[in-house]
Formats: C-alpha cells, structure tokens, sequence
C-alpha cells in the first residue's frame, strides 16, 4: 500500500503543485491519477520514488517512509514508464530492458536471460531483441518501456501517460494488453493520464485531480460516473457519462426474447402468423447453425408470394451484435441503435444467436441500472 | 631553386628513413600528445559545465582567449621553462584543443534528450554512473566530431612548432627545404601532414562507427551532425 499524508509540494518558484494530499493506494490494484493539465499528477507520481521531494507530509510504502530510503535503491525497486519510453538509444532493446537486473548486480547472462523473457511477456518479437529504440515503431518503444520497467519484478510500477503518445488503436491495443498484465502481476500500479476514458478503463481506482494539486474525488471508475463530487468533476468525465456508466454492467443480465428468431426455411405465411401473434414487427432469420443472416419485416411477409421462406425476405442486415456471455450493456445498446431494424442481436462464443433484445426494452435495463447503487459482481470491463 | 626539378626522388630515397620517416613519426606524436592533453582536460571542463551552467560563459571566454594568443609566441614563452623537449609543443597545441572540445563537450551532453536523462534517474542510476553510463554514450558522437576538427587543426599547427626546432614535419620542410633552398623536402612535407590529417580523420570516423553502432542507419536529420563549434576560427600560427 503507498500512502500520501497531507503532502504538500511548493516548488522553488512558489508553485504549489500539490496541495495536501493524502490517499490510499491499495496493493496489488491499478490506481489512475487523471486530472487536467498542471494539476499535479506527475509530481505526484514523483513524490513515490523521490524523483521529486515533498515540501511537508510523508509518502509511505508498506509503513515504510520513503525518505528513510537511499533514492537509487528505492528507485530500483519502483518501475517507471514514460510518455516518450525515455528508451536509451545507444543500448539495445535487451539491453535496455536488462538495465535494472544490471544495476542490481546480476551477472549479464541472467539479466538478459530474464529480458528475454519479459520481451515475450509484453508481447515483442525475439528478433527484436539486437535492435536500437530508434528502429521500433511507437508503440513496440512503448511495450520494450513497459518490459523494462518489470525486469526486476519490482512490486510497485509508475506509468506517467505512458501511452499518450501512440494512435488510438495502438492505445487500446496497449490498455489490453496491460489489463492482462495486471490480471497475472498484480502489481501495485499508478497510472497518470489526462484521459478520462483511459483512466475508466485501466484503473481499479481513479483519483480525480484539479487545478491547484488537490483532489476532487477518489473512487472507483463506475462510482465516478455515477456520482461526480462536483460541477467540475462532472464536466471532467463528460456529459456522456451515464451512457460510459454502461459498460461497467453485463449484457447477461438483460431479458433477450427467443420467440423471434427463426430458422430460414420457415415459410413466408407461418412466420407472419408468427409475427402478428408476438405483435412484432421484425423477425431475425437464422441459418442452421443458428447463425443470424438477417431481419425480415413483418409487413414484407404478409404481401410475400406464396411458397417463399423467411430467409427469402430477411434482407435487412443485422448490424454489429454483441456478446451475451462477456460484452457490457453498452455494448448492446450501442448494438440495438445501429440496427436498422433497432434491435440487437446477442450471440454466444460461437456467433450462435441467444436472443434479440429491443431498443424499448434495453430502456427499462438501463433505467434499473440508473437506479442501482452497486454495479453487479463481476461487472465487465469496458 | 632555379631550374632544379620539383621532386628529386632520388633524395626522397636517401632520406627516405632518416629525415622523412622520423620526422613524421614525430609529427604523428606531436599531435597526438596534445589531443589526448586536451581531451583529458575538456571532459571535465565540459562534463563541470554542463552540470553547473552559470560556469560555462566564463571557462567558454577563456578557452577562447587562449586560443587566440598566437602559438609562435606560446612556443617562446614556454621555451625557458620546457627547452626544446616535446612539452613546449604539446602544452600549448594541447591548450588549443579545449577552444573545441569544451564546447563540443558541453553541447553532447546538453543534446542528451531529457526523457533519457529522467529515465536513467527513475532507473536508480546515481550522478556517476549515470554520467557514464548514459550521457557520456548518447554524447559520443558530438565529442568525436569535435575530435575530428580538433585533430586536423592540431596536424597543420604542429608544423609551426617547428619554428623554435621541436621537430616534425615541419622541421623537414624548413630546416631541410627552405634553408637550403631545395623544394622536394617541402613538397614531401606538405604532402605527408595533409595525408597525416587525413589518415587520423578516417581512423576517428571508423573509431566513431565502432563506439556507436546506434547511429549508423539513423535518418540524416537524427543523426548527431559534426558540430562546427570553433571551427570557423582561422588557423592558428
Ligand atoms: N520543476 C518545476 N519547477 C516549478 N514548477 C513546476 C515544476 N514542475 C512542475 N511545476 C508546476 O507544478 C504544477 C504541476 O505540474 P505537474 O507536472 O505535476 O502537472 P501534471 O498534472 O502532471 O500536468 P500534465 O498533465 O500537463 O503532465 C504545474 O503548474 C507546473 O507548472
Ligand atoms: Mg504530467
């Protein structure tokens, strides 16, 4: 566990970077500090390996006050990943990642031993290894930077906006990889962004910082959007954020309806009879495998010329689906809005069809999950 | 020199040993002393005022007043103290030096990108160590450039040494050409230290090649270029 107690930094120049701090960083989770530019993140992130030093208040590692600790010992034993990885170009991407097993005094053959295990673990060709940082694309600097920062499996990690600098779809890429990380490390980790929905997505915790270096709210992502302390923190995590509040609650709770998905081969007429009985007005047709292949309109029915099957008039596309067993409730209604026939679709791990679930229906699964106050155990990640 | 011919090879023959060889072999020493002088006395300097600043200015003037004083008048004044031993050369060519290396020295160290240096601190190196281990290497190429141009200006200086009867080429070139009035010694000297100049650059480039095998199929833009800091100052006599 780190602990801030009432830590205060004022900069030489009279800046107070960070105003009375005091937090609980439980062991073994991922607590995110995200907060608008200047407003003390990384000077917070910096008290904890005495990169910076506080004005007053005491920062503790397990009890342990950091202060009472050499700062290049105890820097070798906190990770730390950087915007720009902070690679160094003259080494290799080994020898980067075998920088702290070298300085703690193991021999170089175990140290790159064990750097060739991490390159692996963070997700890095083997033929990686001889090449200089400078050669890696953003991303793969950003993975050798995570690989070093574990190498000598320190049990803390700081990661200041470690994956700013790459593209969307390399930054989801790394927050998963990350996340799968974690679910075998469980290491205790500080994450600082300025990004709300990264800070949602990776944090077990999230500390809301403000101008000024003081805390605006500390709890858990789900927690956060759904009770905001204040006005600014409010507008920090978006006015969308009851719709971000649905992908902390499973889509396995929601009520999909089975009587509407036929097998194609279903005749025109008896589908209709099916359909007016249900009083719906679209019908999913399925293959034999259960697969879904598309939406039929019930009037189209009632007009079709005899002797055709459901599957003949299924030309409306499904749109995206999503997954009953793992996705999030945002997940299906942003399904169900992109369905022409305003519908969504839930299969299994298989793609076999579960059940259909209407836009009007989703409506009353969010209202209860509005009125909630706890998300349900086991709530998905985003 | 009326009528004579250019070159006489028959007495580059002769003296081919003699005078030609050891008079290169001392000019080879005779720059190379100085170099080494003035590299263990810029890294310091350089490595003092990169970490201090508010002291660069100052070690900054000062290495370029010294190389401003003319060397001729070094060599004499050094004279009572050295005699005509290597010193009187090495000492003041040696000095010359620093007006290029401290400030590539400084500027290696200042182009040691900041996210490097922070890495390296949150890593646990301590000031030494990282001193040693990092900025120095991610300098090197800027510290070799200057090397380069500190090498080449030391080779042409050192035949002024010869001025006051140290030796070298230049003492070929004088004593051996001018005073007796027969060109070849003076083309073979002329020849022999741009050769030397060239020599020495070549090594250090491949010196340079070997020590950072990183930068080698860096885009051109990225690459440390050669900096030309006290360079443009005119030759030295
Ligand atoms: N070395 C320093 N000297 C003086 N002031 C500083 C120093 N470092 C940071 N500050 C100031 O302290 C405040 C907090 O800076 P800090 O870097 O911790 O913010 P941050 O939350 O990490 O911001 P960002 O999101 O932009 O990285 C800012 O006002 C900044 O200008
Ligand atoms: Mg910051």
């Amino acid at each position: 566990m780190i602990t801030f107690e009432g830590v205060t930094k004022r900069y030489p120049d009279g800046t107070v970077a960070v105003d009375e701090l005091s937090l609980e960083l439980p062991t073994g989770q991922t607590t995110v500090f995200v907060g608008p530019s200047g407003s003390g993140k990384t000077t917070s992130l910096r008290m904890i390996n005495r990169m910076v030093e506080p004005t007053s208040g005491r920062i503790a590692i397990d009890g342990q006050d950091v202060r009472d600790r050499d700062p290049a010992v105890l820097r070798r034993s906190i990770g730390y990943v950087i915007q720009q990885a902070g690679l160094f170009p003259h080494r290799t991407v080994l020898d980067n990642i075998a920088t702290v097993p070298l300085l703690l005094g193991w021999t170089r053959r175990r140290a790159r031993d064990r750097a060739r295990e991490l390159m692996e673990v963070v997700g890095l060709a083997p033929e990686q290894a001889k090449r200089y940082p400078h050669q890696l694309s953003g991303g793969q600097q950003q993975r050798v930077g995570v690989a070093r920062a574990l190498a000598a499996d320190p049990p803390v990690l700081l990661m200041d906006e470690p994956f700013s600098a790459v593209d969307p779809v390399v930054r989801t890429g790394l927050q998963d990889e990350l996340l799968r990380l974690q679910q075998e490390l469980r290491k205790t980790i500080v994450f600082v962004t300025h990004d709300i929905d990264e800070a949602v997505r990776i944090g077990d915790a999230v500390a809301v910082f403000r101008a000024g270096g003081t805390l605006a709210q500390f709890s858990t992502p789900e927690r956060l959007l759904a009770e905001p302390a204040d006005e600014f923190v409010e507008e920090f995590v978006g006015y969308d954020r009851g719709v971000r509040r649905l992908s902390f609650f499973p889509a396995s709770d929601l009520a999909l309806r089975g009587d509407t998905v036929l097998a194609a081969e279903t005749p025109s007429s008896e589908a209709s009879a099916i359909a007016r009985a249900q009083g719906e007005p679209w019908l999913l047709a399925v293959d034999a495998a259960h697969r879904p292949i598309g939406w039929a309109r019930a009037l189209d029915l009632d007009r079709a010329a005899p002797g055709s099957t459901l599957g003949d008039l299924a030309t409306v596309g499904y749109g995206h689906v999503f997954r009953v067993g793992t996705d999030s409730l945002r997940a299906a209604l942003d399904a169900a809005v992109l369905s022409p026939a305003g519908r969504a679709v839930g299969v299994d791990e298989d793609g076999k069809v579960v059940g259909v679930v209407a836009q009007a229906e989703l409506g009353d699964a969010l209202w209860a999950v509005g009125t909630d106050e706890t998300p349900p155990a086991g709530a998905v990640r985003p | 020199m009326n009528g004579a011919p250019l070159i006489d090879w028959d007495w580059i023959t002769r003296n081919l040993d003699d005078p030609i060889g050891t008079r290169l072999l001392e000019h080879l020493y005779l720059s190379f002393a100085p170099l080494l002088l003035g590299l263990l006395l810029a890294l310091p300097l350089g490595i003092a005022c990169a970490r201090w600043r508010p002291l660069y200015p100052p070690v900054f003037t000062g290495v370029n007043v010294l190389y401003a004083i003319p060397s001729i008048a070094l060599f004499f004044l050094l004279l009572p103290y050295t005699g005509f031993s290597a010193w009187t050369a090495i000492i003041p060519l040696g000095l010359y030096t620093l007006a290029i290396l401290v400030p590539n020295v400084v500027s290696g160290l200042a182009q040691v990108p900041d996210h490097v240096r922070q890495a390296a601190v949150a890593m646990g190196f301590g000031p030494l160590r990282r001193l040693i281990q990092v900025e120095l290497p991610v300098a090197l190429p800027v510290i070799v450039a200057g090397l380069r141009i500190a090498a080449v200006a030391t080779i042409s200086m050192v035949s002024v040494a010869s001025l006051v009867g140290i030796g070298g080429l230049g003492q070929l070139i004088l004593t051996e050409g001018f005073r007796r009035q027969f060109p070849t010694p003076i083309v073979v000297g002329i020849v022999l230290s741009v050769a030397l100049a060239f020599v020495v650059d070549g090594l250090l480039v491949l010196a340079q090649r070997a020590l950072t095998p990183w930068t080698r199929d860096r885009d051109p833009v990225a690459r440390a270029r050669p900096r030309t800091v006290g360079a443009a100052k005119g030759g030295n006599a």
